[in-house]
């Protein structure tokens, strides 16, 4: 076994080289890089931690803005619902006024239409019974030789009218 | 080597000066540079190596700097839950230990017998495990004096010790605590040798009996080849988890010595 055989002539070569060895190991690696490392990870670390942190502030403020969003939303449906409904009563009692304004109008020109009508029959009424009595007047001068006068013939001509 | 009974699957182990042999001496004692040093020298190359390429501390890691910063992680949680939030100050010294002791022994483990070389695996000597357990075992002794003073040997009476039993307790909790460094470096360097001398007499199975004909070599070297391919992935798992165990144990008697019982 020449871990004991050659125990007398390496031993002190042996542990002078592992000192030495795993001294560089032990400073050079073990104090200055695995700390520079550990940072390194630790920054990541923290990195990730304040990304995910901000993530869910972000989140959160969304969540809240879309809620405003709602409630705004919702109320001025409801303000634009009222409006219509306004605006819709607004024209129906407009449209109803004008439907009985113009009703009214149209009641007077036909009331009006209705007058005229009259007049102008009961004028031409007149004017047949003159002419009648006129063209009795002729007849009876015609037929009996004798004038007669002017109310009695109209008075017969009414007469005959009346009796139709 | 491949003459029939010569095989000697200790010689993987011998220390072989490369140079320096005669000149090389610190206060008499001789330091030449050896196989086992060139190994150690590689294996913090290579650690250095891996590190530096995880070092690029780009805030989306690549492969090489999410292996690297695995690692840190990996040894970061084993303080953490063995220690607490005070493991935190000696990561750098446990993930110094682990991945040196885990790139030795992977290192070792490389088949460079193919392009005619040979891996060393300085972890299969309890001369270098026992400079790693004895350091491990001084930080332990050095943080609990210093943290807890005298109060540091009341970790030798456990609580809800009876009181009749005082007398042995403390002795066996001595002994338990002195043999920690032995049982740290004996460990690794028993089962880093115990493994590499399996695959060695199972090679020598296979060469033997290949060498004794082609009866023999069907008959006993074809199952200890594929015995070996087996023992091989083993052996993978076995360097990952002794590193493990080391580090793992360290961090549980640092945290006798920072925390008490």
């Amino acid at each position: 076994m020449p871990q004991i055989a050659q125990l007398a002539e390496v031993w002190s070569s042996q542990i002078f080289w592992m000192l030495v060895t795993f001294g560089f190991v032990f400073f050079v690696v073990g104090r200055g890089m695995v700390p520079k490392i550990q940072s390194t990870v630790e920054a990541r670390d923290s990195k990730i931690a304040g990304d995910l942190e901000a993530a869910k502030a972000a989140f959160a403020r969304g969540d809240e803005i879309e809620a405003d969003y709602r409630a705004r939303e919702n109320e001025s449906r409801a303000a634009a619902q009222a409006l219509v409904a306004e605006a819709k009563a607004k024209a129906a009692k407009d449209a109803e006024k004008k439907i009985a304004a113009a009703d009214a109008k149209i009641a007077d020109k036909i009331a009006a239409a209705e007058a005229e009508i009259r007049a102008a029959s009961a004028s031409a009424m007149a004017e047949i019974e003159a002419v009648a009595a006129e063209a009795a007047q002729d007849m009876v001068v015609k037929i009996s030789g004798v004038q007669p006068t002017a109310a009695a013939a109209k008075k017969a001509v009414k007469a005959a009218l009346a009796h139709g | 080597m491949a003459e029939a009974g010569k095989i000697d699957p200790m010689h993987q182990f011998a220390i072989e000066p490369l140079f320096g042999t005669e000149h090389w001496a610190i206060g008499g004692y001789n330091i030449a540079f050896t196989n086992s040093a060139l190994w150690m020298v590689i294996t913090a190359v290579a650690l250095w190596a891996f590190m530096l390429l995880g070092m690029k501390r780009e805030l989306v890691p690549g492969r090489w700097q999410a292996a690297a910063e695995t690692m840190t992680g990996f040894i970061d949680n084993l303080l953490l839950a063995n220690v607490g939030p005070e493991g935190k100050r000696y990561v750098p010294y446990v993930f110094s230990l682990f991945m040196f002791i885990l790139f030795a022994n992977l290192l070792g483990l490389l088949p460079l017998g193919l392009i005619g070389s040979h891996a060393f695996t300085f972890t299969s000597h309890f001369t270098a495990t026992g400079v790693l357990a004895i350091l491990s075992f001084s930080i332990v002794l050095i943080v609990g004096f210093a943290r807890h003073g005298l109060h540091f040997f009341s970790l030798f009476v456990p609580h809800g010790t009876p009181v009749w039993l005082l007398w042995l307790i403390p002795f066996i909790e001595l002994v338990s605590f002195l043999v920690r460094p032995f049982s740290l470096g004996l460990r690794l360097f028993v089962a880093m040798m115990a493994g590499h001398i399996l695959l060695e007499v199972l090679s020598s199975f296979v060469i033997n009996s290949g060498n004794a004909g082609a009866g023999w070599g069907l008959m006993i070297g074809v199952p200890s080849f594929i015995l070996m391919i087996g023992i091989s992935a083993l052996e993978l798992l076995v360097a990952v988890i002794q590193a493990y165990v080391f580090a793992l144990l360290t961090s549980l008697y640092i945290n006798d010595a920072v925390n008490l019982h």
